[in-house]
């Protein structure tokens, strides 16, 4: 059934559609429920079929669409699922899945113009990771990309204004960068094909000289770059993520960062291998020295709860390109290892997040304290996704690491070992946000917001999309399998020369 | 009249091959007559019997696309009809069309002769449609000139507002000199290749066919080269390219809105059309060309988008963000004289263009529903709140700003992508760097005014004893026009994901 990853990027879209049609909220809801869960439900059905499908040339449920401008510019929507694509469209299904639910109890504002455009944004992330087409993959970003903006704007917290029109600028720079590179990759390999198996068959024959390689490869890893918050591009990350409402941010930080990773390892990265290798040791400098060790310790000293799990998720994408920097199948699988993890743990932190916000009035965690007698379930659930993302083992998290240090072992033993010492330094900023917010006495502030309004511990719409990432973080964690062996094919065939 | 001239009217001249701009200057005529037979009150016919006759036009150009004669010249070599001019001509009776529903929902608001109005677009939309197969400079500068005699009095049309007069004065001078500057161009190409003693001379140095064989003849001619920065002056004018884009904002913001959207449009695009015609004519000079047209490209861009940031009146804001359209359609029509861009560069830019009318339209219907009764005041303030008040509007807007922005999935960014595929491929590096930027600035001031439509604000508190605050009040939009509105958007989404048949085409070429 190959019309499944169509119907996967049609059906948020088309939900949202409908959600124009003046109806009564709940009908729309239902709606939007719909248009949340079918894409969720598509990639698992995917995902338990893909072992069994035939592939060609790496891909499976690869499908082409004409859209007019396959004879004139090589661009078609061509769709498929690769082991490297197929975690990270699970991964989408299933954050849209829990965005969307918490979403769906959340009291906003225009409730019906907010999950439009999350479903807007949903379609958007299923079809950057099922498309072949280099084209559509950039397309389909920037349509997830759009929504942020305007929902940053209306239903964003402090700074929503400042924070919108920074992110967006910020974004479109690293967006027009990579498409630029994309063009270049496009012409100067001379396939005149966006098609991506088109353009790794015609790199493969060597049509990229070293310089070129070094000129688009150097394009992209600032574009793609800027997009995942390489150190020193990462400024509009925290603040937007800070400002962002739960549900985007979840969106973004869990999914849509992962555009720009998920750009170099697929496409940049095996198809220009001499130009990782010229720009490998400032990636590596970047990685460990800004995105770890600097980032670090800045999330260390972050007071507003959001703010740090936007920080430590600025961090954590230093292990990612440390990996991509490593250029091994072990370091590179890892990767996606971890970009799957942390897209499950850090949207379940801004969802819980914004959960505490709800019962403490404040971001602030020195106004918070000992919540966890009062809220026990929400305390649980935050203490296991802090572990997670300081990577204990038995969560997700751990193996990505794992097989990113290992991977850089041989690349720099320098800066594996850098990396590893940042774990330590995740351990503190998450332990002590745990020890604050949950944890010792009282404060006086939190007390007369309680005071006013006793916290109520998660209800069942809070619950079920922190379950459902929890349990999708339990399972990697100890099941790796259930997603390593495709991503082991795909990257030994992508990166095992 | 003699037997010879009703003789030679019948045989050199195939009149079938414009009967487009026949029948719209007939409609022209009809109008003022009809102004006069009917009845007073049955007045508001009057644009309706315009916008039925475009229609007929423009259907009738889009099902006889390739009619006889296509690729050939007529008029004794006045005119090239060309698969291109077909294009051209659908675009501007298109443009026409909207214009004439703009303009009835814009003179609602003012008490103005109306049927003047439809009557000088229907006559201006002829002439362009003649620029568009233009093959000869008297031809080209004729037409040239009725249509900006037309604007002249179209952007001055409410002479009650200061404003639109200061526009229409800061026009006409400045459209005069362009004029002259033109027309010295053309004498200095005409006096050159028309010399006797000249290599290659010929008789008819106003023929564009004639002019090329010459000008290939005579590579290095310095009075040729001046002669054809001149002309390239005269259009850069039209289109409002640095450094003769003075104009743009004073005129865009006093003439009346549907005007304004007439010589964002339609004015533009004519200029690109001669652009793109000449750009062959003097295609052994394309090396000054090409430098020409760089550094005005350059720097229209850059200059476009940095003096849009800081306006407030939206007018003006379009107006110069128009600037910068035109800078990155120069890109486009740079790649074109390129060899490694081509053919594939004239369709980008034509799908710009359609592009940008789709985008612009939207906007300038929007604006012009919007406006209040003084037509040039009209502040990204009075869009506060427009989410909450007219969601429907504001989200035509926040399309059609979207797509002039340049951001999937909207036409607009299919225009931009063509034309950067087609620069790359003619390997434009700086240009396309100077594009990048100018891009991402742009972000700021499309966003801003999405911004103000959609972001909720704080509005201060009228101080006491102040009648209600000044800005324009809202009306509900019309169902027809809120289709139009609609369909528009829908339009510039719908490019957006599916060019189909219409990009095979332009592009596949």
């Amino acid at each position: 059934m190959p019309d499944l990853l169509l119907l996967s990027i049609a059906s948020p879209l088309l939900a949202a559609l409908l959600l124009l049609v003046p109806a009564p909220l709940a009908s729309r809801k239902v709606i939007a429920g719909l248009g949340f869960a079918l894409p969720a439900f598509i990639a698992l059905y995917l995902w338990s079929q893909f072992s069994s499908a035939t592939l060609a040339h790496g891909y499976a449920f690869g499908t082409q669409y004409d859209t007019g401008l396959k004879d004139a510019l090589g661009i078609s929507l061509h769709l498929g699922l690769n082991g490297i694509s197929l975690p990270l469209f699970l991964l989408a299904g299933l954050v849209g899945l829990a965005a969307g639910l918490y979403a769906l109890q959340s009291k906003a504002e225009r409730p019906a113009l907010y999950l439009g455009l999350l479903l807007v944004m949903q379609a958007g992330l299923m079809g950057v990771f099922a498309s072949i087409d280099v084209f559509f993959f950039y397309f389909f970003h920037e349509l997830a990309l759009i929504p942020t903006f305007i929902m940053v704007g209306i239903w964003g917290g402090r700074d929503r204004s400042y924070a919108a029109m920074k992110l967006t600028i910020y974004l479109t720079i690293g967006a027009m960068i990579s498409l630029l590179g994309l063009i270049a990759l496009y012409h100067q390999s001379g396939a005149e094909n966006f098609d991506l198996i088109a353009l790794r068959q015609v790199v493969a024959d060597g049509a990229l000289s070293g310089s070129n390689q070094n000129v688009i490869f150097g394009l992209l890893l600032v574009g793609f770059g800027i997009l995942v918050s390489l150190f020193p591009f990462h400024t509009w990350a925290p603040l937007g993520y800070g400002a962002a409402p739960s549900s985007a941010a979840m969106l973004h930080a869990g999914v849509l960062k992962k555009f720009g990773l998920y750009g170099l390892i697929q496409i940049a990265a095996p198809l220009l291998p001499s130009g990782v290798a010229h720009w490998a040791w400032w990636l590596g400098l970047l990685a460990v020295g800004g995105n770890i060790l600097y980032i670090g310790f800045v999330t260390i000293a972050q007071r507003d709860l959001k703010q740090m799990i936007g920080y430590s998720s600025v961090m954590h994408m230093g292990y990612a390109f440390l990996g991509i920097a490593a250029y091994n199948v072990v370091g590179i699988g890892g990767v996606v290892l971890m970009m799957v993890a942390h897209g499950f743990s850090v949207a379940l932190l801004f969802l819980l997040s914004t959960s505490i916000y709800h019962r403490t009035q404040t971001f602030d965690m020195d106004d918070m304290g000992g919540l966890a007698q009062k809220t026990p379930v929400l305390a649980a659930f935050f203490v296991t996704a802090t572990l997670a993302s300081i990577g204990l083992p038995g969560l997700a998290n751990f193996w990505g690491e794992l097989a990113i240090f290992v991977g850089a072992w041989s690349y720099s033993t320098v800066y594996t070992t850098l990396a590893v010492s940042g774990v330590i330094i995740s351990a503190i900023y998450g332990l002590r946000s745990v020890s604050k917010v949950f944890f010792g006495d009282v404060t006086p502030a939190l007390a007369k917001v309680i005071g006013e309004k006793p916290p109520a511990d998660l209800s069942w719409g809070e619950k079920v999309p922190a379950l459902l990432l929890l349990s999708a973080l339990l399972v990697l964690g100890f099941w790796p399998k259930a997603i390593s062996g495709p991503v082991n094919t795909a990257v030994s065939a992508l990166y095992g020369k | 009249m003699t037997p010879e001239l009703l003789q030679n009217l019948s045989a050199d001249n195939f009149w079938p091959a414009i009967a487009p701009e026949v029948m719209l200057g007939v409609l022209a005529l009809l109008l003022l007559v009809a102004e006069i037979v009917l009845p007073k009150k049955r007045h508001d016919v009057i644009p309706l019997i315009s916008l039925s006759g475009l229609l007929g036009v423009f259907l009738g150009i889009l099902l006889n696309f390739k009619p006889v004669g296509l690729g050939e010249t007529t008029f004794n070599g006045l005119l090239r009809h060309s698969e291109g001019s077909q294009f051209l001509r659908a675009f501007f009776v298109l443009s026409a069309l909207l214009v004439t529903i703009l303009g009835i929902i814009a003179l609602k608001k003012q008490k103005m002769p109306k049927t003047e109005f439809f009557s000088i677009v229907l006559v201006i939309t002829a002439a362009l449609m003649l620029l568009g197969q233009a093959h000869n400079f008297i031809l080209l500068f004729v037409a040239l000139e009725t249509v900006t005699v037309g604007f002249y009095i179209l952007v001055s049309y409410t002479r009650t507002n200061p404003l639109s007069l200061e526009a229409g004065l800061k026009y006409l001078i400045l459209g005069a000199l362009s004029s002259a500057l033109l027309l010295f161009g053309i004498v200095l190409l005409y006096g050159v290749a028309g010399n006797p003693s000249a290599l290659g001379a010929t008789a008819n140095p106003m023929d564009f066919d004639a002019l090329r064989v010459f000008l290939a003849h005579n590579p290095d001619n310095f009075l040729a080269s001046v002669g054809i920065v001149l002309v390239l002056s005269g259009i850069a004018f039209k289109i409002g390219a640095v450094p003769f884009q003075i104009w743009v904002p004073d005129v865009y913001q006093g003439a009346p809105t549907p005007v304004t959207a007439f010589l964002a449009v339609a004015s533009k695009a004519a200029g690109f059309a001669l652009l793109l015609i000449l750009a062959g004519v003097f295609s052994s000079y394309s090396h000054l060309v090409i430098s020409v047209l760089s550094i005005m490209a350059a720097a229209t861009i850059v200059f476009g988008n940095f003096a849009a940031l800081t306006q407030h009146n939206v007018k003006r804001l379009i107006g110069l963000s128009g600037v910068s359209h035109a800078g990155y359609l120069m890109l486009g029509v740079i790649a074109a004289l390129t060899p490694g861009g081509g053919s594939q560069a004239v369709g980008a830019v034509f799908f710009y263009l359609f592009a940008y009318l789709l985008a612009s339209f939207t906007v300038f219907g929007v604006m012009t529903h919007l406006a209040g009764p003084n037509d040039s005041d009209q502040e990204l303030d009075h869009y506060q709140d427009l989410a909450k008040t007219h969601p429907f509007l504001a989200g035509v807007l926040a399309v059609g700003l979207g797509s002039l922005a340049g951001i999937p999935p909207l036409a607009g960014f299919m225009g931009k992508l063509f034309i950067f595929v087609a620069a790359f491929k003619a390997g434009l590096y700086g240009l396309l760097a100077v594009a990048v930027v100018g891009v991402v600035v742009s972000i700021y001031y499309y966003f801003g005014w999405i911004k103000a439509a959609f972001f909720p604000h704080w509005r201060p508190p009228l101080p006491t004893g102040s009648v209600a605050d000044s800005r324009p009040v809202r009306s509900a939009v019309s169902l027809p026009f809120g289709l139009l509105l609609g369909s528009l958007a829908v339009a510039s989404i719908i490019l957006g994901f599916y060019q189909g048949q219409l990009g095979a085409w332009l592009l596949g070429r």
